[in-house]
């Protein structure tokens, strides 16, 4: 599995999600800078967390509109799967390749914690190997987590079957609780919990493996 | 030209942030607010003369980055 | 090119913080009157803040040397060797001045000068701490300045991608119109890669980098350095305003350049700034700088040079170059959208001359500018000491469940969580043990190892007996990192004290000293850089004597260390060490019978050694499943902090040959409670090296039970443990 991921200034957990991918067997993922305009050939292209760009005017507003974006929005077009976490799946609303938007946490303050998440769909690259109702506790840490979408755009979410991760304790104030969502052709998901901090046994945290396992076992299996 | 951009909220878009400062005036004994909404000021110093070429590039920033039109609105302000 | 010439007045001179002595050193030093810009700097240099003068006598009394010791004080930050060619690189400085007149932007901007220290030796910063002082919960101030600092620790922390993973909180009135904000980051770095400020090579360039130059806090040295009156709520505009994002950028930067063989010296632009990083960095280099300060990139038009070098606008670097490297260096700024620009040399003259519009602003001899500054050995009077109080003198507790609740759930022994919770203490994936425990731990990317870090003192002991309290700091600190199972290598202290210009306040202070020194020696707990901050009063009323104590420990096998969770029913509680029912200026006596009173319990370092020494064997031949140090609240608040922390109850026998609350309560030193499986063999191996270990009772069930019938569910406790934070700060 190639791996490309992408990093903006003020990005911050690049390194932590090519650990998770590296231990889930991805050969040392490609880091790929905003201001390039094309990817390495990718398998898989995943925007970290952070603080891109001081998370100024609004999180991930102008990283989306950074060089690179154009050449993830292609490969997204041409099915590459794309995860983005926390600051990557605001990154990823504001590009317009998720739909809605994630505000300011319901309590207005910055949260890091362990939540319960519910796999909420088998039915995608990221969560096909995770029984839908299966509860991982990886930890959340973030300003602006609380996602929102017009009453269209959720229902559609909804009846798609496109919300990938639920909070069983939701910690921002989210819309129907929602923690992570997919695209309409099920390649990009976006959430907000860091699953790529809990992968370390000696650390004592593994819950967030599974989703890498799952890319890479599907990955595997659509190059064989 | 100057423009100025106000960027708020939508409608129906939950506002914590002035949620709160709702709260906080009312604690601090400011009655008779019915509702706060919490938005931003964006100042612009632009090198057109021309009001409507001025306005419809302000128009094309909001649209492509200073406003997301999924949850907010945005009114521009021109000045000379 | 001519001296820029401004009539320097008595009143300026005072204006400028400086005595007449000490101006009378200024015209002898310079031959002449100096300029205003000169002035301003020796105002800043000679600040208490920059030159340590009430303090340096006393600092000297540290031990600073051990052999793992790579750098002691006297550089950005000290370094230690952890072994496998890697060394931790660490400090702690307070922020408290700025923190009090505006929370939020005084203690961001603690956290990213400190995080700058540690980068600037070339360490990737890998974690940070605070240790935090408020007034009385209910003081009118306290619930704004605990929002704004909190928010202002995670709001910089967070973006700049550093876990913050340890800290401590204590509320006490004597903070009131003095808040201390004290911030510790560790770093790591190759043990062969150490970058120091040495200003080397003559004709090298000077090379500032990062944001640019604003009239931020003017004068920020000065006022660290005076005490507060009632115009400080006026100061506001001295504050600097942090912006973290360009911090990450240049944290990235500075990486990157210090990967390349480029930097020949750099030092980061503090307190005082541009004249602090060119006057230090010309100072150990035994060399001289010349700056045009025309290049300095400026945001506002017309600065003079006096602002120039005076600023303390924020994330700036200062560095000396290989002059073959400075086309890579602009690269690798530009690259990261950092302000590049090289605004001098480095000369053979010794002095430090500036020019601007063509004029020469400044032209100061560094070495005299140094090694003249003040230094006072101010009088001091030794703090009386308290009698000792017997257990029998104190006021027993109506009910000891419900005074163990309203401890658990007061101030000072409440859950930190609404704090910690708010700064990221999981990114970079490496945090085995949170906050909340005795020392955090946090690995060492690609090996086995891991770092064990707190923060630690009792200013109440410290205020009741400077000799004693000064030990138990370290004492305590020591404990708390031996209690994960690590070996506790170094220390930074952060010395907050009131007016030294008062005997009993330098009394406190060099008791303090006196018993850290102590304690830093016998348990090989070496100083290896710190911070002292003074004139923490307010109108005549100075804050407890805080000398806090940042602890850095190695564990070789990050899957020894033991939590202060025991995780599982019907392991044996063990107390090891001795308990005598010491109340003593205990957290009992203060928060629930609202006294003062009773000299603090005395610290035996020989016993301290011995007993962490041995716990530490314990946990690393596995015997012990989790462990936690006795300290404020007494063996029954530890064991009850173990349970909430394992959501399992535990039922415990007291001593009976003392009286219940101070068996409960009492805080003698030197004691441990740990679960184990074998407490046969725990007991025994203690019995051998003569260490008194007392098995307490088994853990289990839903509820805490003391002796017969004593009884209260977990849950009560928990509500009332997790409720204080809430409640005040009104959610």
């Amino acid at each position: 599995m190639k791996s490309s991921i992408l990093v903006f200034p003020g990005t911050n957990r690049e390194r932590d999600v090519a650990h998770a991918l590296v231990r889930a067997g991805s050969a040392e993922p490609a880091y790929v800078w905003h201001h390039d305009t094309s990817l390495p050939p990718s398998d898989l292209i995943v925007v970290p967390g952070g603080f891109a760009h001081g998370d100024y005017l609004r999180c991930g507003a102008m990283a989306a509109r950074s060089p690179i974006m154009p050449a993830v929005i292609e490969a997204a077009a041409k099915g590459v799967p794309i995860l983005g976490i926390c600051n990557g799946f605001q990154v990823l609303c504001e590009s317009g390749l998720l739909p809605g938007a994630l505000m300011r946490n319901a309590a207005l303050k910055f949260v890091c914690r362990d939540v319960t998440l519910e796999v909420a769909t088998s039915d995608s690259p990221f969560t096909h190997s995770l029984a839908k109702g299966h509860r991982m506790t990886v930890p959340v840490a973030h300003h602006d987590g609380n996602y929102f979408a017009d009453p269209e755009t959720l229902k559609a979410l909804e009846d798609g079957d496109r919300v990938a991760f639920r909070y069983v304790d939701n910690p921002n104030g989210s819309i129907n609780d929602i923690a992570g969502i997919l695209s309409e052709n099920r390649r990009v998901l976006g959430m907000m919990p860091h699953p790529e901090n809990a992968t370390d046994p000696k650390i004592g945290r593994i819950d967030g493996q599974g989703l890498f396992t799952a890319i890479a076992t599907a990955l595997e299996g659509a190059a064989a | 030209m100057k423009a100025k951009v106000h960027v708020t909220l939508k409608n129906g878009v939950l506002d914590p942030q002035g949620k709160a400062i709702h709260n906080a005036l009312g604690s601090l004994g400011f009655e008779g607010v019915d509702e706060v909404r919490q938005g931003k000021v964006i100042e612009l110093d632009l090198a057109d003369t021309d009001e409507a070429a001025a306005r419809a590039k302000v128009e094309e920033m909001c649209k492509k980055l200073l406003a997301n039109t999924v949850i907010e609105n945005y009114a521009i302000e021109l000045s000379a | 090119m001519t001296i820029a010439n401004t009539a320097i007045t008595p009143e300026i001179v005072a204006e400028h913080g400086l005595t007449p002595d000490e101006y009378d050193r200024v015209l002898d030093i310079m031959g002449r009157e100096p300029t205003l810009t000169e002035l301003g700097i020796f105002s800043v240099m000679w600040s208490e803040h920059c030159s340590y003068k009430s303090s340096r006598v006393w600092l000297k009394k540290f031990p600073t040397e051990r052999p793992w010791v790579i750098q002691g004080p006297g550089e950005n930050a000290g370094v230690i060797d952890i072994g496998d060619g890697l060394a931790a690189i660490f400090k702690i400085e307070s922020h408290n001045h700025p923190s009090f007149i505006e929370p939020y932007q005084g203690a961001a901007t603690g956290v990213g000068g400190i995080l700058r220290d540690v980068f600037t030796m070339g360490a990737r910063p890998i974690a940070n701490l605070n240790a935090l002082r408020f007034g009385a919960p209910d003081h009118p101030k306290t619930k704004h300045l605990v929002s704004g600092v909190v928010a202002g620790i995670g709001g910089y922390g967070n973006c700049v991608g550093v876990p913050t993973v340890a800290g401590e909180t204590e509320f006490d009135p004597a903070y009131n119109g003095n808040i201390l904000v004290n911030a510790m980051t560790v770093g790591l770095a190759r043990a062969d890669r150490i970058f120091y400020a040495k200003a080397a090579g003559i004709g090298n360039p000077v090379v500032y980098v990062g944001a640019k130059t604003g009239r931020d806090g003017i004068h920020g040295a000065t006022m660290a350095s005076a005490e507060f009156n009632e115009d400080s709520e006026e100061k506001r505009p001295t504050v600097q305003v942090g912006d973290p994002f360009t911090e990450k950028l240049l944290i990235e930067a500075c990486l990157e350049l210090m990967a390349e063989d480029a930097i020949v010296a750099i030092q980061d632009m503090g307190a005082a700034g541009l004249t602090s990083s060119s006057v230090e960095m010309s100072d150990k280099g035994g060399t001289g700088i010349d700056l045009d300060l025309d290049k300095v990139p400026v945001r506002e038009e017309g600065m003079t040079a006096y602002e120039i070098m005076l600023s303390e606008s924020q994330e700036r670097m200062l560095m000396v170059l290989k002059p073959e490297a400075t086309e890579k260096a602009r690269a690798i700024m530009e690259k990261w959208e950092l302000d590049y620009a090289e605004i001098g040399f480095v000369t053979d003259t010794g002095r430090l001359r500036l020019s601007k519009d063509g004029e020469i602003k400044a032209d100061i001899p560094v070495q005299p500018l140094v090694s003249q500054s003040p230094v006072y050995d101010r009088p001091y009077l030794p703090t009386p000491p308290r009698a000792v109080l017997a257990p029998e003198e104190t006021t027993a507790p109506g009910d000891l469940m419900q005074a163990l609740v309203r401890l658990m759930g007061g101030p000072n022994l409440s859950s930190r969580r609404w704090i910690w919770e708010q700064y990221d203490h999981l990114i970079m994936g490496d945090t085995a043990i949170r906050p909340g425990g005795d020392a955090s731990v946090v690995r060492v990317r690609d090996t086995d190892k891991a770092l064990a870090l707190s923060v630690d003192c009792t200013p109440r002991y410290c205020y009741a007996d400077p000799v004693q309290g000064g030990r138990q700091a370290v004492a305590e600190c020591w404990r708390n990192i031996t209690a994960t199972g690590a070996q506790p290598l170094a220390m930074t202290d952060n010395l907050n004290f009131g007016n030294p210009e008062r005997p009993e306040i330098m009394g406190q202070f060099a008791g303090c000293v006196v018993g850290m020194a102590e304690a830093c020696d016998v348990l090989d707990f070496p100083v290896i850089g710190g911070n002292v901050s003074l004139y923490n009063e307010t109108a005549g009323q100075a804050i407890l004597p805080t000398p806090v104590v940042g602890g850095v420990g190695v564990l070789d096998d990050i899957e020894k260390r033991v939590p202060i969770a025991y995780g599982a029913e019907g392991l044996t509680l063990i107390e090891i060490g001795a308990n005598t029912g010491w109340l003593g200026s205990s957290r009992y006596l203060r928060d629930i019978e609202g006294e003062d009173k009773g000299a603090p319990p005395p610290v035996d370092l020989a016993l301290e050694r011995k007993t962490g020494d041995a716990v530490r064997g314990l946990i690393a031949d596995g015997l012990i499943e989790a462990c936690h140090d006795i300290s404020d609240g007494g063996v029954l608040v530890a064991v009850t902090e173990m349970a909430l922390a394992s959501r399992i109850g535990a039922d415990i026998a007291p001593d009976a040959a003392l009286p219940l609350h101070a068996w409960a309560f009492g805080e003698d030193q030197a004691r441990y409670v740990v679960a184990t499986n074998a407490p046969d063999t725990v007991i025994e191996r203690l019995a051998a090296l003569d260490i008194p270990a007392t098995s307490l009772g088994k853990t289990g069930g839903t509820t805490l039970t003391v002796g017969s019938g004593m009884t209260i569910s977990l849950d009560s406790v928990a509500e009332a443990h997790e409720g204080f934070f809430p409640t005040l700060m009104g959610e």
